[in-house]
């Protein structure tokens, strides 16, 4: 037995050709006993676009890329990655694919450079590719100078920017980013945003999955993920005008809460909830709304300084769409 | 097959000579082991205080008590006035052998009756106490014989001659020094700590920081990583076992006898069945704190304690002699004194070795099923 350097995908077969879907998911279910962490999801990515997989915490974003990634095998269903099917062709899937978590996985007991190295290695990079690419991961997390600095005496912006160096040293067109930017400051936030762009426009696929709504708002396409549920899926200025349904009035008043009880009891109310120290209404379409609720509430005895109609903005798409689907889970309607 | 290992076997070293408290405990413990096992457990039983109280008080008596203090394993503390004394004695630990003669000692004697002594001894270290009643009951009865002898000689026969002479020949350790016994027991349990321990909690780390996953979303197959993650591991627990034999050799004269390679083999396949133990706690535990003290449970208690590398297994009761069957040091320490004291060849211990090599195999296929699991 030989113990050298390999290049990943070098004996591989080629990606069967599909020039336009990076990933195509196709009712892929995950049961953990009896709970069903992710039911009956169906979607396609585009190659080279940013997709967003927008979802509260325990929606399932986290079980879906983990299918995608080879790390669960999946309960019903069929996806495939780069082409690959990911349950008869889990290593061609690795080696189209890099993964970075919330948890920065990187060895904190080895410098920033041993851990490129490390990486490097195990996708089989060597000799002038390995150097080349540690130089642009290097330039990439903005780490000059302190490749001999240990990786826990990094920051947690630093610490993030190197982990997604090492998880594409081997330049995958496919990039899974579960939670990237968890618990790193707004500053570090957006410069990982601009790195995500600039992978993007070099025609990888970033595949991303996020609960903050301005995060959501960089994507191409969004996938709203609820309850283990695909229930919205379109690019943010596609998702706002699927709300037509609906007209979304802000409205500032002397008790906010009180109005917002209030008018929760209405049947032609779909949603309400607090917007700084305004509030947003959800009404089904209707010229008089806006007459409707300044009636209602001046009656109440709530004083009414402004209300005016906006444009919906992902949250309010989001908190209506999880509105509907509870409501046609508890089977009421509004 | 290409198999892409020297990535992880490079980080594991880096990550071991990073990490002073492994590289200590895999290095410098053994040697630390080594030295105070080599000499403060030491059954060897010499110079036992004895006290004496000699209610005869005549020259007949007083030679005799000199046999056991012209011996080197007993030491003369005291001589006591009065029989109440001997408890005082007993209990503060001042003697831990007390030898009573009767008033009627020498006259019995003279008169060819049986002359009883009494051997009082503490009984607290059980091991020791049986040591020394030997030695009390083997120069009584070479008092007894040359008492024999001598009446006989009297009785006008000239020459005695006993009908069987006792020539006693000690082979492998002829000076019976209980380091010789130890160090290759030492070399055991060394291993197996070293193996299991580091092995499981070097595994269980990846786990527990997350970049486990990292390698599992990688091209790296359970076989590599495994590989990866014990070859650096091996390396070391083999550097220790060379430091043991060099210290055993420089401070206890230990050398080994027989064949090297053959010691060699057999560490090696001790070791790979450690290594297998180490891989499959790793993959039943979650946590570095719960696989060190799973693997503190299984490789260090039971080595020390039911292996027969301190405590002999057959003075054990049945039901432990019984589980002794499943510890592998114990096949492992029998082949090691064997080649090191013995200097035997394969043929003198080949069942020993045939065990271990099962137990290596299981060991690396069941960690390697775990571990397969795990990973996809």
């Amino acid at each position: 037995m030989k113990l050298r350097f390999v290049h990943p995908g070098s004996s591989a077969a080629k990606a069967p050709v599909d020039h336009e879907f990076a990933v195509v998911v196709d009712g892929l279910t995950k049961n953990f006993g009896k709970f069903v962490a992710v039911d009956h999801v169906s979607f396609r990515v585009k190659r080279g676009e940013v997709f967003g997989f927008l979802g509260p915490n325990g929606a399932g974003k986290s079980t879906t890329i983990r299918m995608l990634c080879g790390l669960f095998s999946p309960t019903a269903g069929s996806a495939t990655v780069g082409g690959f099917d990911i349950a008869t062709r889990p290593d061609d899937v690795k080696s189209q694919i890099g993964y970075m978590s919330q948890r920065f996985s990187l060895y904190e007991d080895l410098t920033v450079e041993q851990n490129i190295n490390f990486y490097g290695g195990i996708y089989g990079l060597d000799g002038l590719r390995l150097e080349k690419r540690k130089r642009w991961a290097i330039e990439m997390a903005g780490l000059r100078g302190k490749e001999a600095m240990l990786a826990h005496a990094l920051s947690g912006g630093w610490r993030q920017r190197l982990a997604l160096g090492c998880s594409i040293l081997h330049e995958p067109p496919i990039l899974f980013l579960d939670e990237p930017t968890g618990g790193v400051d707004p500053v570090s936030r957006r410069n990982f945003w601009d790195l995500i762009y600039d992978l993007s426009h070099t025609g990888v696929t970033v595949f991303v999955t996020t609960h903050y709504m301005d995060e959501a708002e960089h994507c191409n396409t969004i996938g709203l993920i609820y309850n283990g549920k695909l229930i919205s899926i379109g690019s943010p200025t596609e998702l706002k005008h699927g709300l037509d349904r609906y007209a979304i009035y802000e409205v500032q008043s002397s008790s906010p809460v009180d109005a917002m009880e209030f008018l929760r009891r209405q049947s032609w109310v779909a949603e309400t909830s607090i917007f700084g120290s305004a509030f947003h209404v959800s009404i089904l379409n209707d010229p008089h709304s806006k007459k409707k609720i300044q009636q209602l509430l001046t009656k109440e005895g709530v004083r009414v300084d402004r209300i005016e109609q906006i444009i919906p903005s992902l949250e309010d798409v989001f908190i209506n769409r999880i509105a509907e689907e509870d409501a046609q889970r508890n089977g009421t309607i509004h | 097959m290409v198999l892409n290992i020297l990535p992880i076997v490079r980080k594991e070293f880096r990550q071991i000579k990073r990490d002073k408290r492994i590289l200590s405990v895999l290095l410098f413990v053994p040697a630390l082991m080594l030295l105070m096992f080599g000499y403060a457990l030491n059954f060897d039983v010499k110079h036992t205080s004895m006290a004496v109280y000699d209610e005869d008080r005549t020259s007949v008596s007083r030679a005799f008590i000199e046999q056991f203090f012209i011996s080197e394993y007993f030491d003369k503390v005291q001589t006591l006035e009065s029989k109440s004394d001997i408890n005082t004695l007993l209990d503060g630990e001042h003697a831990r052998v007390v030898l009573v003669i009767p008033s009627t000692f020498t006259a019995d004697i003279q008169r060819g009756r049986n002359a009883a002594v009494q051997v009082i001894v503490d009984g607290t270290n059980s091991n020791a106490a049986a040591t020394v009643l030997g030695y009390v009951n083997a120069i009584i009865q070479q008092y007894s014989v040359k008492v024999m002898t001598e009446s006989l000689v009297r009785m006008g026969r000239q020459t005695i001659s006993m009908p069987v002479d006792y020539q006693p020949r000690v082979w492998y350790n002829p000076e019976l020094k209980s380091a010789k016994f130890l160090v290759p027991g030492l070399i055991a349990f060394i291993l197996m700590v070293t193996a299991v321990i580091s092995t499981a909690l070097a595994i269980v780390r990846e786990r527990e920081l997350g970049t486990m996953e990292q390698l599992m979303v990688s091209p790296v197959k359970p076989v590599e990583l495994i590989l990866g993650k014990t070859i650096p591991y091996t390396v070391i627990s083999s550097l220790a076992t060379v430091a043991i034999l060099f210290l055993g050799y420089v401070l206890f004269d230990v050398s080994i006898k027989g064949s090297i390679l053959l010691l060699s083999l057999v560490t090696f396949i001790f070791l790979v069945g450690s290594l297998g133990m180490g891989i499959l706690i790793s993959t039943v535990v979650e946590t570095q704190q719960l696989a060190f003290m799973i693997a503190v449970i299984v490789s260090m208690l039971p080595t020390f304690i039911l292996s027969g590398f301190v405590f002999p297994i057959r003075n054990m009761p049945m039901i432990i002699q019984g589980i002794t069957y499943i510890m592998p040091a114990r096949y492992f320490l029998v082949a090691l004194r064997a080649i090191i004291l013995k200097g035997a060849g394969l043929s003198a211990f080949w069942d020993q070795a045939a065990i271990l090599l099962v137990y290596a195999v299981l060991m690396i296929g069941i960690s390697s099923l775990r571990m397969r699991k795990i990973l996809t």
